[in-house]
């Protein structure tokens, strides 16, 4: 009976560590690393060290006092260690997992030493393997048939032996252990493979008398060199592996080790780990800024593409945000530290990647299926072969039967099926941030990859979205500009709405004081009302004037010829009378065209949703070069719209901010939060756009669709390499051709097989969606869409 | 030569019998307890462990096999895929599970163990 089993919906929260729940690995094994604040001199080291030796349970203790680090060896609690250090007058805290430089570090060491290692054990059996290779091909004997052959035999066979436990140890190790534990894998092909090899060879040199003169052939050469070939594959397997991580080490390598902050007055630099919240820091031109914060003093620009892709610096002054990794270009700043650690832009952008990496989308579950059932398959095909080959195979029936059967076990590879998703998704994931691309998982990438409708949402995504006021239009007699400006300011003074923001800009601007407004109402998506100066305000769409059963007259004339120029009207209402017009304008950003036209050329529809009157949308429609848009949407309906595209048998991608639009961005199918420089909302969709430029979005669709691309050739080539491959091991070509498979080949090519995989993952890495950076364009440049828009019937 | 037919079909019915039909019995964990997994040699030990059901369970891996295959270990029931490092312990928290097997391997599916709820 199948019980039905417990899926969380959130997975990622119910991971953590030993250590922090933040997704880092534990320390060393019963070892402890402090932070330790107060050391000024090297004779601190000593006596640090000696405390922490004092307390019982630590076996060692060493301090680096460059980084200002203790680590302790031993099973000693760390409330006892951190006080040993404060006793003898130092600040001492335990660091908080291990900083994403020092793990990089430690994980290039041990792949490193892992390399040397087997290509130490390459090159061992390769020196036994080649030469007998060759001794073959030359001409030289490969039979026992003389007692000199015999015992000559015998002495490769020991040789060949001390390279399968030298060389070839861990196959043959990991292969009993898979067989104890029920499962089988690739150690168990290889071992399997060179095996039976070895076995065969030496059972022809022991008892030649027991098989017919034909069949006395050994193949030592071939275990040697398969062992040697599979350890070379690995180890060329590991270097290949490393690169498609670049992206990662590069994000790693842009948070700086140092800090220099500002306490008691004075300028110190102190370990990235050992600033504070709060912290004043100083950052001078050319240095990397150390931690997220807010500027308090100073002017500058800052390098940010690093982390968003937008190529132009940004300039920064009091009040302005900063991030960790990016870099300050030209002035001094100095700003108040607000996230360290592992709160900081950077720290979470790293940990959404590594998260997003590892994950595996759905394409690849139909290889991990087949890779379960893979090895005891191959044996069972390896243990058919041999029974073919021993019925109906020509003489030496045996000895046909040990090459066929050694072949398809060591030529299959479930290895290349099992890496042909994983790798592309570490690359495309990788590409992706380069250009400043969150994606939160491999789901969402092969989701992106199938968009056929992208929802944009109007203000803010297709436009700047910071409005200013362009007209301003009196239709009663006693009211003036400015004062039906002041009016609508002195109503909107409490909104934050991009609208009323503008206007009250607007008014700022004019130096019109505002009146005082009591009553203040928010109208969801028509508008609001307050009462000024005695008498109520409405400020708003046509709706609202009807709604409140204002008489608009032939208002409405101007308020849709403002709205066919891309311009929100408002109509504002005083003591129940029309009063006037105002009308906002939300400019185009200057490369939304391109990047939409980028949507259009990969076969995607764009439909814009907007509050605006159905005239405005239609312009800015129009100018954007959009396919459909819905008008007069209410936020709350948003969600509504995307799911109507989706009973339509469209796959929708939906893209707005983070926050307003947040159960759109979750009813899509791939939800795209468009973000504002580094300040970013990681949590809140599938996919996090770090730049305000819909380019974002067309790169994020360009590199998903070559990823899914890329996973589909590794795939279909790890498929093709298997199916052909091990009925080409069997001998199936024999009977038609005469041809059989050297095992020899078939180790090389089943040690190249993940190399070629992972390679070929490896080509993502210069991958660049077309248009993404260093196009100039603005929306006059561009021509305007002949059909314009069409409202999409969503009923 | 039927001797020899004989005893290879008898070796694919051990094959299919040991590596897939065979109900290997899993380390017992202790309710509340973390478990333990060692990563080496190709194979986590224990393969099997047995939790019981209704508790969330926690794993702590440790890695000590540097073979780039052992780098990733998959939940597939639980969408979690998390990095191990070498000689580093790896915390993974599951929730509360109903009865059931929960299988984990490694990104290339050659590494495999189970979680058995029971």
């Amino acid at each position: 009976m199948k019980h039905e089993k417990h899926k969380p919906e959130k997975t990622h929260e119910d991971i953590s560590t030993a250590s922090t729940d933040n997704g880092e690995p534990m320390g060393e094994p019963g070892e402890t690393q402090l932070l330790i604040d107060g050391a000024s001199c090297s004779s601190c080291v000593l006596k640090i060290e000696q405390a922490l030796k004092a307390v019982p349970g630590v076996q060692s203790a060493s301090m680096n006092f460059a980084q200002k680090t203790a680590s302790v060896r031993g099973e000693a609690n760390i409330d006892a260690l951190v006080q040993a250090v404060e006793k003898i007058g130092y600040q001492a805290k335990p660091v908080d997992g291990l900083d994403d430089s020092r793990v990089l570090d430690e994980k290039e060491q041990a792949e490193q030493a892992y390399y040397r290692q087997l290509i130490r054990k390459t090159v061992v059996a390769l020196a036994l393997g080649i030469p007998l290779m060759l001794w073959g091909l030359l001409g030289g004997s490969v039979s026992v048939e003389s007692p000199v052959e015999r015992w000559s035999w015998f002495v490769v066979g020991v040789l060949t032996l001390g390279v399968m436990v030298w060389s070839g140890r861990h196959f043959y190790i990991g292969a009993w252990k898979s067989f104890k534990n029920h499962t089988a894998n690739m150690d168990t092909l290889i071992s399997l493979g060179t095996g039976a090899a070895w076995l065969y060879s030496m059972f022809v040199v022991l008892f030649p008398q027991w098989l017919p003169a034909m069949a006395r052939h050994v193949y030592f050469e071939a275990t040697a060199i398969i062992i040697g070939l599979i350890n070379l594959g690995l180890a060329l397997e590991v270097r290949a592996r490393g690169r498609t991580s670049e992206a990662i080490k590069r994000l790693i390598g842009l948070q700086p080790k140092t800090a220099r902050v500002i306490r008691n007055g004075q300028e110190q630099d102190v370990p990235i780990e050992a600033v504070r919240l709060g912290d004043m820091v100083r950052v001078r031109p050319g240095e990397k800024i150390p931690v997220d914060g807010v500027v308090t003093e100073g002017r500058s620009s800052v390098d940010e593409s690093m982390l968003t892709g937008e190529p132009m610096p940004v300039s920064k002054t009091v009040g302005d945000e900063v991030a960790a990794g990016t870099i300050n270009k030209s002035g001094t700043l100095v700003f108040k530290a607000t996230r360290v650690g592992k709160d900081t832009a950077l720290a979470r952008i790293i940990q959404l990647v590594k998260q997003a990496q590892g994950s595996k989308p759905s394409i690849g579950r139909l290889a991990d299926v087949i890779s379960a059932y893979f090895v005891p398959t191959v044996m069972i095909i390896a243990v058919l072969t041999a029974l073919a080959w021993l019925n109906f195979g020509p003489d030496p029936r045996i000895a046909f039967a040990v090459v066929t059967a050694t072949t398809v076990l060591i030529i299959a590879c479930p290895c290349a099926l099992g890496l042909a998703t994983p790798m592309s998704v570490m690359v495309g994931v990788g590409k992706a941030a380069e250009h400043g691309v969150l994606i939160r998982n491999g789901e969402a990438l092969q989701t992106a990859s199938k968009i056929t409708t992208m929802v944009l949402d109007k203000t803010g995504t297709i436009t700047e979205g910071t409005p200013r006021v362009t007209d301003i239009v009196p239709l009663a007699e006693d009211i003036d500009e400015n004062r039906l400006l002041q009016l609508a300011a002195s109503v909107e003074a409490g909104s934050e709405h991009p609208l009323a923001e503008a206007i009250v800009a607007e008014a700022k601007k004019r130096d019109l004081g505002l009146l005082p407004s009591s009553g203040f109402e928010a109208i969801a998506g028509h508008g609001v009302k307050a009462e000024v100066a005695g008498k109520e305000v409405l400020l708003g769409n046509e709706k609202l004037m009807r709604d409140m059963g204002v008489d608009l007259g032939d208002a409405t004339q101007r308020g849709q010829t403002l709205a066919r120029q891309a311009k929100t009207p408002m109509y504002l209402a005083y003591g129940g009378h029309l009063a006037g017009i105002i009308a906002v304008a939300d400019p185009i950003k200057p490369d939304s065209v391109e990047a939409i036209r980028r949507l259009h050329d990969d076969g995607i529809k764009v439909v814009m949703l907007t509050g605006d009157n159905r005239e405005t949308a239609e312009a800015v429609a129009r100018q954007a070069g959009i396919d459909e848009f819905v008008a007069e949407v209410l936020p709350e309906h948003k969600a509504e719209k995307v799911r109507v595209l989706q009973a339509a048998g469209e796959t929708v991608g939906m893209t707005g901010d983070g926050i307003n639009d947040a159960p759109a961005l979750a009813s899509a199918d791939v939800g795209f939060a468009i973000g504002t420089g580094t300040d970013v909302a990681i949590e809140s969709a599938d996919v996090t756009l770090m730049r305000g430029s819909l380019h974002g979005l067309a790169d994020a669709i360009a590199i998903s669709k070559a990823t899914v691309r890329n996973i589909k050739q590794n795939l279909f080539g790890a498929f093709i390499y298997n199916v052909l491959g091990v009925p080409i091991a069997a001998g199936v070509l024999y009977p038609f051709l005469g041809i059989l498979l050297n095992p020899i080949i078939a180790g090389a090519a089943m040690a190249f097989s993940s190399v070629t995989v992972v390679t070929n993952a490896n080509r993502l890495r210069f991958f660049r969606p077309r248009g993404s950076f260093g196009r100039k364009s603005s929306v006059s440049a561009q021509p305007l869409t002949e059909s314009g828009g069409k409202d999409h019937d969503v009923d | 030569m039927m001797w020899i037919n004989l005893a290879g079909f008898l070796l694919i019915a051990l094959i299919a019998w040991w590596f897939w039909f065979y109900q290997a019995k899993g380390v017992e964990a202790q309710s509340g307890q973390a478990v333990e997994i060692l990563v080496h040699d190709g194979v986590y030990e224990p393969a099997r462990v047995q939790v019981p059901q209704g508790q969330p369970v926690e794993l702590v891996f440790l890695r000590q096999d540097a073979s780039p295959c052992a780098a990733m270990v998959e939940f597939p029931d639980f969408g979690i895929s998390r990095e191990l490092l070498v000689n580093k312990k790896t915390s993974i928290h599951l929730p509360a599970m109903l009865p059931g097997e929960y299988p984990f391997h490694c990104q290339m599916n050659m590494y495999q163990g189970s979680l058995l709820v029971k």
